[in-house]
């Protein structure tokens, strides 16, 4: 087979689109004035932001005026988590529940908040990469001030029961939080019917350009700024407005909610195809449960191998893909949620992630199942691991 | 992360992989869980090294370490192979990223390892002539 060049790690980041790229365009040079002027060009900019503000409210079912636009996913994170702290904090709630296998940007901020006092459980997640919402009911107290649980887990791909868990803190008259940077354009939504109180996503994982992301905020929450200096985002984000980043992540909202159905199914089918192909190599196994899944994550390990050996020589064959090992996460430990899933050290440095998306084709699927098998063993057969693994 | 020219081409093409079935001294350094593993094979004779072999299991840097190691004391004296130094293999390599610097102390070790094997097996003392092997101080 030729040589092809496929992109395999639409988890890490995704391609901005023709539709969205061209609506962008006109708001640099045409339409490029900013959005709190008084003149024409200023108030054009100004209805584009609403405009792109009602598409982002459509997708998950709230109003407009719920919808804030940030710069990133990992800002929406923190502006939810420290600044529902620093509110119910001083009503005496200095209690976080959040899970194990979170993104950085919430355990991070949860980290920085617990050396500030604050109380933090870290629910733990099952082998197949899925939290049991009994375990956030059997935690939360009367000073939990927050639950929060991604929605979708960035590494293995696998969907958390958030209606339950939405039902589980309204019911406890807890706010709950999901950072739902993965499943936002994968999975139906609806923060009403999900009592979801808070939610975070970013843009350039569905087609958006980087550098804009939004937090959702229930209307009637009380939560400080976490930038101050203007009067945009109704007084609660400062910064001059990001105009076509805006406009972009509301098209690419609104292209990504659309066919979400049929693209599920279109894009599952070959990702299913990916995980059995490479599930016949001896000693793999697939990580994250195989249903409860986004539609494009496929994440394997492959004993006896190393993740950045692998994804060098995949890069080589022309696939761009990603790994939990240490090696590539730039410390000396593996992926903490392969670790939370219950992996050894070893396998989780020998893990895969292929995350596909609907460009993805079966073509693709063919060349990275014909290419992988000899990397795999060309890397086994000078692996002295590999070697004592065989002799067990 | 940034690796040099180098660091592929020998990642890409390593020298001197594979074991040496009659191999006077075997060394093996690093351990599974910290993602490194060198298996290195030595062949000696007259005091000089006429074959050099490896095996490694790790990243880019740790493959690309143990190539250039070994092609650099292969047919050398076992005096020279103790005077490599990591330094001089990652200068060989045009640099390592700073958090790879590991995996050329790995590969120093590796050979340190395999020396001290062959003089086990002499029945001289290695400790001596080799000295201490440490820990990657990375790993702990």
């Amino acid at each position: 087979m030729d040589k092809r060049f496929i992109y395999a790690d639409n988890a890490a980041t995704t391609k901005v689109s023709r539709e969205v790229i061209d609506a962008m365009l006109p708001y640099f040079t045409v339409h490029y004035g900013n959005a709190s002027s008084i003149y024409a060009m200023g108030r054009d900019a100004k209805k584009a932001i609403e405009t792109a503000r009602d598409k982002v409210a459509g997708a998950l079912g709230c109003e407009s005026r719920e919808i804030y636009f940030t710069s990133c996913g990992s800002e929406a994170d923190n502006w939810a988590i420290r600044g529902i702290c620093e509110t119910l904090s001083a009503k005496g709630k200095n209690h976080i529940i959040t899970s194990v296998f979170e993104h950085h940007a919430i355990l991070h901020t949860c980290q920085a908040l617990e050396k500030k006092g604050f109380d933090v459980t870290y629910i733990p997640v099952d082998e197949n990469g899925l939290i049991d919402p009994q375990d956030i009911k059997k935690a939360i107290t009367p000073k939990t001030a927050l639950v929060s649980i991604m929605y979708a887990n960035n590494e293995i791909g696998t969907i958390q029961p958030i209606s339950e868990i939405g039902s589980i803190c309204k019911e406890a008259g807890v706010l709950f939080h999901t950072d739902a940077v993965q499943a936002v354009g994968h999975v139906h939504i609806d923060v009403k019917e999900q009592n979801i109180d808070l939610l975070s996503l970013s843009g350039h994982k569905i087609h958006a350009q980087k550098g804009i992301g939004a937090l959702y905020i229930r209307k009637g929450i009380n939560i400080p700024n976490l930038i101050f200096g203007g009067a945009q985002e109704r007084n609660r984000r400062a910064g001059t407005e990001n105009v076509p980043a805006i406009v972009g992540l509301g098209v690419a909202i609104e292209e990504a909610v659309k066919d979400i159905d049929a693209r599920a199914e279109k894009i599952t089918k070959l990702r299913n195809r990916l995980i059995d192909g490479i599930l016949t190599l001896p000693r793999t196994r697939l990580n994250g449960d195989r249903d409860k899944r986004l539609p494009g994550n496929c994440n394997i390990s492959i004993e006896g191998v190393e993740g950045e050996s692998l994804l060098l020589m995949l890069d080589m064959a022309g696939i761009c893909a990603s790994s939990g090992s240490a090696c590539t996460s730039g410390s000396l430990d593996p992926s903490h949620v392969l670790l939370a899933i219950g992996l050894r050290h070893e396998v989780a440095h020998g893990s895969l992630r292929l995350s596909i998306d609907e460009s993805t084709t079966d073509e693709d699927v063919d060349y990275i199942l014909e290419v992988l098998p000899p990397i795999v063993k060309r890397l086994r057969d000078m692996s002295p691991l590999w070697e004592t693994i065989n002799k067990q | 992360m940034l690796y040099s020219d180098k660091v592929l081409e020998h990642f890409s093409n390593p020298r001197n992989v594979g074991e040496i079935e009659d191999a006077d001294g075997i060394g093996e350094v690093g351990n599974a869980k910290c993602g490194d593993i060198m298996k290195m094979y030595i062949k000696v004779d007259k005091g000089i090294l006429t074959d050099v072999k490896f095996k490694t299991y790790g990243c880019g840097a740790a493959v690309a370490t143990s190539s250039m190691a070994t092609e650099l004391i292969k047919g050398k004296s076992i005096d020279d192979a103790l005077k490599l130094t990591n330094k001089a293999v990652v200068e060989a390599l045009d640099g390592l990223p700073a958090v790879k610097l590991h995996c050329s102390v790995l590969a120093e070790q590796a050979i340190k390892a395999a020396l001290s094997d062959y003089y086990t097996r002499q029945g001289i003392d290695p400790l001596p002539i080799v000295g201490e092997i440490g820990e990657c101080e990375a790993c702990h």
